[in-house]
């Protein structure tokens, strides 16, 4: 682990994904930094999920290589890696039960053994997030669409990340709640200097207000 | 052996064959479809035992186990095959894993059962040895039939929820854990179900047929005792050996769900 404190924290050099006879992206190069707040943009079909799950680990890259502190994730072991690089779905998955258990769940992991849920952090997210009170016992399956990513990002924030993937992480909220995610997000940012955030959005505006630069995927044919 | 049993001859089999009759009649009078079926399933059914009579009798004379053992490993295979060809989907390899799962789990029970518990001597002896071993596959063969396509199913319908939890940083153990579960689950429902009622809402086959036979009901039931065991220790493994190969076969070793190895059948 390099000792510069401008070491990037996620790195991709000469990325590409193949699927379906084409590349969706190739040659692809970024870097993502302690602190930064990095977009991804391009129109519908560019790749944007299949980007940030590439970098969650959850789908294999077919070109170049990918570093998280100046390693390969494969070499940090893929868990622990996601316990650090947290990718959030666009239509979150509740887990069977409460919203509460669905918050605790993480905790029962064994990426996660070491530490206890923390009952009041996830109440003051909650509200942060303008979600009501009581939703914690509420069945998980019942939630509207905008209550599913506020509990999915809750969920993620609670573990402690350094990286956020953010796919369309507002997508189904009201502008009021929009501004109320952006904010934790920021607060979050803001609490420790080694955290970063990747935003994917379908909304240009959204993304020239809550990132400081544009990653822009073009329908590479 | 003597037979203590009324001994059934062709005519016996052609009054049988009658019960049949009434069903085609009115199947053909409401013009239900049923009759092709029926028809075809029936002639299927009598030439395959009356084969399987003459096969059953020339095996049983046999005194060296290479062949008891090579009919035992096809009557296996046919079984693996088959457990496969009832599910929905594919993946490369499932053929093989049904087959070591259905062998591994049928030869193991019933090996240790007629070597230590019936103390068949010498444990090859065909006429303990092949119709237990088929009793034994063919319930191995419903377990891991149900349980393997219910994982692929599982697997697919939660694909959200098995990657939420791989993103949160769980393993593939750790992510999989609730299809693994639901599938032995529903692997093993039948084999419980039966178990539950057995004597009083159904009378087991063999049993039946050890009575028929003259055998004292006593030893008759002990018999379907062991047996029964055998059937549930045999579907319970092969289940548990599917599930697991599968599970192998459909998350890497980096902790990914790789859903695009399943194909559909």
């Amino acid at each position: 682990m390099g000792n510069r404190s401008n070491t990037a924290l996620l790195e991709g050099r000469r990325l590409g994904r193949h699927l379906g006879g084409r590349w969706i992206w190739r040659g692809l190069d970024f870097e993502l930094r302690a602190g930064e707040r990095l977009g991804v943009a391009g129109p519908s079909g560019t790749g944007k999920t299949l980007l940030l799950r590439a970098l969650a680990g959850l789908d294999p890259i077919d070109e170049g290589e990918l570093r998280y502190r100046g390693k390969a994730p494969t070499a940090i072991g893929m868990p622990r890696y996601r316990a650090q690089v947290v990718y959030l779905h666009q239509r979150p998955g509740m887990l069977p039960g409460d919203v509460e258990q669905n918050l605790r769940a993480p905790f029962a992991l064994k990426a996660h053994a070491a530490r206890s849920y923390p009952a009041e952090r996830a109440r003051a997210l909650l509200s942060a997030l303008g979600q009501r009170e009581g939703l914690g016992s509420e069945a998980a399956d019942g939630l509207s669409g905008g209550e599913s990513q506020a509990v999915a990002l809750v969920r993620a924030l609670l573990i402690e990340p350094s990286v956020l993937l953010l796919d369309e992480a507002t997508a189904s909220l009201d502008a009021e709640r929009v501004a109320l995610v952006e904010a934790t997000v920021d607060a979050w940012l803001r609490d420790d200097p080694n955290r970063a955030v990747v935003w994917v959005s379908h909304a240009r505006e959204q993304l020239l207000r809550v990132t400081e630069r544009l990653l822009e995927l073009e329908d590479g044919g | 052996m003597k037979a203590s049993y009324i001994v059934i001859g062709a005519p016996e089999l052609g009054l049988a064959a009658l019960l049949m009759v009434a069903n085609f009649a009115i199947s053909i009078a409401l013009r239900l479809g049923l009759a092709k079926s029926l028809a075809i399933a029936s002639v299927r059914m009598v030439v395959q035992l009356l084969l399987v009579g003459l096969v059953l009798g020339w095996v049983f004379s046999l005194s060296s186990p290479a062949p008891v053992l090579a009919l035992a490993l096809v009557m296996a295979s046919v079984a693996g095959v088959a457990a496969v060809n009832r599910t929905r989907r594919r993946f490369a390899g499932i053929y093989w894993n049904s087959l070591v799962s259905v062998v591994s789990a049928a030869f193991l029970v019933t090996g240790l059962a007629l070597a230590g518990i019936v103390r068949v001597r010498p444990p090859y002896e065909p006429q303990y040895l092949i119709p237990l071993l088929g009793m034994v596959l063919g319930n191995t063969l419903n377990g891991i039939s149900l349980g393997l396509d219910r994982f692929m199913e599982q697997l697919d319908s939660e694909r959200v929820r098995v990657e939420t939890l791989l993103a949160l940083g769980a393993t593939r153990w750790e992510a999989a854990h609730g299809a693994v579960q639901e599938s032995l689950r529903t692997a093993m429902i039948p084999t419980v179900n039966s178990m539950m009622v057995m004597g009083i809402v159904s009378l087991p086959g063999m049993m039946t047929g050890q009575i028929l036979a003259g055998a004292d009901p006593g030893d008759a039931v002990r018999y379907q005792i062991v047996i029964v065991f055998m059937i549930a220790a045999a579907t319970a493994l092969g289940a548990i050996a599917i599930v697991l190969l599968a599970f192998r076969a459909l998350f890497d070793a980096h902790h990914r769900l790789r859903l695009d190895r399943l194909g559909s059948a």
